[in-house]
């Protein structure tokens, strides 16, 4: 991300852009040195599992061990909690658990784990809408622009914005989701999404949105996008934007 | 933005006559007092204000900052504390403008009512970078929780800041810094 920054640095068209863009490389180096988050948003934990079909877990178990991993970062890491016990009668449960926890199992006897930190301010302004197929290409971009450009200076800019087509309801807002923890520099397998991609990402740069939505040419880093074999009567989209302070890390067990 | 943005600095508790001259675009420096809070600490101080009760502490006069903050480590007065959202405090925001809060901080942009009730209570929008939560954590030289303490992280909190730098977004004249910024740029980039 701070190579991110400080080449958007050298492209951004507003000199107030450019420096937002150098005040947040600034942040990362100052929370660096005084061992503090880059942001009070220290997320809620989104945990991706690649669980080997030959992984067995001894007491007390893979969610259990997750959750614990979750209260002892927010407590001995000094993280924001900020999970509510209830959606609508609130209250806090104090440690930033339950995680959001998703488990996809594979052939081998090794377990991924992605660990994301997700903020509110850009999930707020994520949407997810079923098109008709003859929506196409062209709705879903459409759609997209829509989404980022309402956006605005809310979700904090310069994003990372994911997309998921087709699947269901559900689906499509959990690959958007997992694709925004693919690697920046990493595309689409499929060169035909890669460039849109490609494509979108300039689209978006043209919205005038730019840094903190305070105008220019920076709105968002990377368009990543995911596909899935869908109804033949449906076109699911979803966008799920995530802010400059895009935190997620891997590690193989 | 192409008009020429002026520096000024902030000491609350600030009158009218400092905010008047104040226009978007233009940078603050806010020194002395700061009152942090989000939700759910605005919930209470409005169904205080409609109960007609008196507020823990008067902030009248005084500026709202929007923040959330994590706890802080050994040696520092508060550990990370950028501004959050704005938009979630605009069902409140009008009822703390009435009552006498001149201006608020945080990010994003505010519905029509906050902004006609900034005009008609000659109060300002100001805007900090959000994700700077090491940078702005190091403006702030002191904090305590001034009410709510049960909230943890939304309790209100009493902030002693120094040189805390943000951006006039919405003026007393009720022009929109988002709107006026992206118009421009996003003509330009065609």
């Amino acid at each position: 991300m701070r190579k991110a920054f400080k080449d958007a640095a050298k492209t951004e068209v507003n000199p107030q852009g450019r420096e937002i863009l150098q005040m947040i490389s600034e942040n990362a180096e100052i929370a660096e040195k005084e061992w503090l988050p880059i942001c009070q948003d220290t997320g809620l934990a989104v945990v991706y599992v690649e669980l080997g079909e030959e992984v067995r877990f001894d007491r007390p178990g893979l969610k259990e061990a997750i959750n614990q991993g979750v209260s002892r970062a927010c407590k001995e890491g000094l993280l924001r909690a900020s999970v509510a016990k209830d959606p609508l009668r609130r209250g806090n449960t104090g440690d930033n658990t339950p995680a959001i926890i998703h488990i996809d199992m594979v052939p081998g006897d090794k377990m991924k784990l992605t660990v994301g930190a997700k903020g509110t301010g850009s999930e707020n302004m994520s949407r997810m809408k079923i098109l008709t197929p003859s929506a196409g290409m062209e709705g879903v971009k459409n759609f997209v622009l829509e989404v980022v450009t309402q956006g605005g200076s809310n979700p904090c800019p310069p994003l990372v914005v994911g997309v998921g087509i087709g699947g269901n309801f559900e689906t499509v807002a959990e690959i958007a989701k997992k694709s925004l923890y693919r690697p920046l520099k990493d595309k689409n397998k499929d060169p035909y999404y890669a460039k849109l991609e490609e494509d979108w990402l300039k689209e978006i740069n043209k919205s005038g949105v730019g840094p903190q939505g305070l105008g220019g040419s920076t709105t968002a880093l990377a368009v990543h996008i995911e596909a899935l074999p869908c109804h033949i009567g449906a076109l699911p989209v979803a966008v799920n934007i995530d802010c400059h302070a895009h935190r997620h890390k891997e590690a193989v067990l | 933005m192409t008009s020429e943005s002026r520096l000024y600095k902030l000491k609350p508790p600030l009158k009218d006559s400092d905010l008047m001259p104040l226009k978007i675009g233009d940078k603050v420096s806010i020194t002395g007092l700061m009152y942090g809070c989000r939700d759910a600490a605005h919930k209470n101080m409005v169904e205080m204000l409609d109960k007609g009760q008196p507020l823990p502490v008067d902030l009248r006069g005084q500026i709202l900052y929007y923040v959330g903050p994590t706890p802080a480590p050994k040696g520092r007065p508060i550990g990370a504390a950028g501004p959050t959202t704005s938009l979630r405090m605009d069902a409140y925001a009008p009822r703390m403008y009435d009552y006498g809060v001149k201006a608020t901080v945080g990010k994003g942009t505010r519905a029509e009512p906050v902004v006609k009730s900034m005009v008609k209570n000659k109060a300002v929008y100001l805007v900090a970078i959000g994700g700077l939560g090491a940078t702005l954590a190091s403006k702030i030289k002191a904090a305590k929780v001034a009410a709510w303490p049960e909230l943890g992280t939304e309790a209100l909190w009493e902030f002693k800041v120094e040189d805390f730098p943000a951006i006039v977004a919405n003026d007393v004249n009720g022009k929109d810094i988002y709107k006026e910024n992206v118009k421009y740029w996003a003509e330009k980039l065609k």
